[in-house]
């Protein structure tokens, strides 16, 4: 029975995050009553937590694109990229999502993930230019306003996840490669990437039908 | 060789600076715990290679504790105000967008020269981390073309970089948290143990059960971890390779490919993918922490059965 006594760490993630406590703090919680929960030493706990955290410095470097998208703030970039969309008489909010989508999908499958992302292009391009179509006839409440910005988002996350796959020499493939072989299943990379291609066509089609369900409920809610 | 220590170090400065920038501000009551916040995040990325685990291990420690006890305030650097801003944007014009796509051309370009000629084979780069460090250079031509045509004030890029990462706040430093709980859950075996438990849940001899609780289990594990990558080899172990493929003689490259991408159905559902569901909606100011995850779901939910249906049917044909 002790051998499921480090679950205790998932109970303590799924309340913690259930309750809004503050991630951060109930990470860590986890963290370190799962590793204690194993049998690990407190001083061996927060040793293999300090070299996980070392060992993935790789999520922080994406920061460094911040002083020069606040300077291009500053100067307006945000105002300029509403104005342009305000100008072109067929934009709409989902139209311009749809877009972008095709845009992220086809970059992630030439293996650019990295071009486009959240602080990159959603925050200083996309959601300005989403909420510009958006406000373009008439404003916008303010719950509409959260939900294309929201939705900006996560057209990204969509375009990327089912985009990256068809590179063959992206993390996750790498990663399904590497574990069906260690099984005695050595297939190429290529075989993995193609077998992405179905999800990504059904992933266009699925958001695409939702961000134009997107725009005629903004269109209603203008009323 | 420029390694990723260059990167790090780069970033590492950065951060250093806000912490330095951040203590100036008076009229922000909690300026300690950001400069302390940020500084911590600075050591990591400088030093972090060099002090060892358990130093390492009580910075995070650090982190979280700030963090968790409501340490960290809101600042106002100087920048522009919406007005001022309506009437450069329309004096800059569309030319504001060229320096924004200097970021991305960088990156783009640089990787594509490095993979496609004999420049990758240089050395001169750590291999496969090209497109961090053109990220990088990326953004430092950017900032310097900007400095260059608008003349901002010297500590400018700075300034409006603080004032973008104060409004992220620990919601820049939570992925990479999360990151370090899956590789304790790993050493703790909770892989192994959802993995068993997936197995007993299985009737025996059935496909379409055994796919439901391969692609259910992908879903439900991406979703505690926060990532797919940590719940594949969990469920390919238990479930995919034994009954699926061996079992039942299903096609390995599409039980990985389509199961794995079950998996990303999960991560558009989860708090616990941090940063592509709660930084963004920090980084948009979004009110609701979760309104990216209530965007989503109704786009993660149909596809996941589209995927279950594509690994029944063309899986084992």
């Amino acid at each position: 029975m002790t051998h499921y006594l480090p679950l205790l760490g998932i109970l303590i993630v799924v309340i913690g995050f259930a309750k809004r406590w503050n991630p951060m703090l109930v990470v860590t919680v986890a963290a370190l009553a799962t590793g204690l929960l194993a049998g690990m030493d407190i001083v061996a706990v927060i040793s293999l937590l300090g070299r996980a955290f070392n060992d993935n410095r790789l999520i922080a470097i994406v920061w460094i694109v911040l002083p020069a998208i606040g300077l291009l703030e500053r100067f307006g970039l945000q105002e300029r990229a509403a104005s342009v969309i305000r100008s072109i008489r067929v934009a709409t909010a989902g139209r311009l999502l749809l877009l972008y989508m095709l845009f992220r999908q086809a970059t992630a499958a030439l293996g650019l993930t990295s071009v486009a992302g959240h602080a990159q292009t959603v925050r200083p391009l996309v959601a300005p230019m989403a909420l510009a179509a958006a406000e373009k006839e008439h404003e916008i409440d303010d719950a509409s306003r959260e939900r294309v910005k929201a939705w900006s988002a996560a057209t990204d996350n969509v375009g990327l996840f089912f985009g990256e796959d068809i590179f063959i020499a992206i993390g996750s493939i790498v990663l399904i490669q590497a574990t069906l072989a260690s099984e005695g299943y050595d297939l190429r990379p290529i075989e993995l990437a193609l077998w992405a291609i179905p999800s990504a066509i059904v992933a266009f089609l699925i958001h695409g039908v939702r961000l134009s369900r997107l725009d005629r409920s903004l269109r209603r809610r203008r009323r | 060789m420029i390694t990723l220590q260059w990167a790090y170090t780069l970033v590492g400065l950065m951060f250093a600076a806000f912490a330095l920038l951040g203590l100036r501000e008076r009229a922000n009551p909690r300026r300690l715990g950001n400069a302390a916040f940020w500084g911590l995040m600075a050591v990591s990325l400088l030093a972090g290679s060099w002090i060892g685990d358990f130093a390492n291990g009580l910075l995070v420690l650090g982190l979280a504790g700030l963090a968790g006890f409501g340490a960290l305030g809101r600042s106002a650097p100087p920048t522009t105000g919406p007005g001022e801003r309506t009437t450069l944007s329309y004096q800059h014009g569309n030319r504001l967008f060229l320096p924004a796509l200097i970021i991305p051309a960088t990156a783009l370009i640089g990787s594509l020269v490095w993979v496609f000629t004999p420049l990758g084979a240089s050395g001169l780069i750590e291999p496969k981390r090209e497109t961090y460090i053109f990220l990088c250079l990326g953004a430092l031509l950017a900032v310097g073309a900007i400095g260059l045509w608008l003349k901002p004030p010297a500590l400018a890029p700075l300034e409006e970089g603080r004032r973008l990462i104060d409004a992220i706040g620990w919601a820049a430093v939570l992925p990479q948290l999360l990151a370090a709980l899956g590789t304790v859950f790993a050493a703790a075996n909770v892989g192994a143990i959802v993995g068993e438990g997936a197995r007993m849940a299985i009737p025996d001899g059935s496909l379409l059960p055994a796919v439901l609780i391969f692609a259910l289990g992908m879903v439900a594990f991406t979703m505690i971890m926060g990532n797919a990558f940590a719940a594949f080899p969990v469920m390919s172990a238990a479930i995919g390779v034994p009954l699926l493929i061996q079992g039942h003689g299903g096609d390995p490259a599409v039980v990985g490919a389509v199961g794995m991408l079950a998996g990303f159905c999960g991560t558009l559902m989860t708090p616990m993918a941090a940063n592509f569901n709660i930084v963004p909606a920090a980084l948009l100011e979004l009110k609701d922490r979760n309104g990216v995850i209530r965007a989503q779901v109704g786009t993660a939910i149909p596809l996941l059965i589209a995927n279950i249906a594509i690994i029944y049917w063309f899986g084992f044909r």
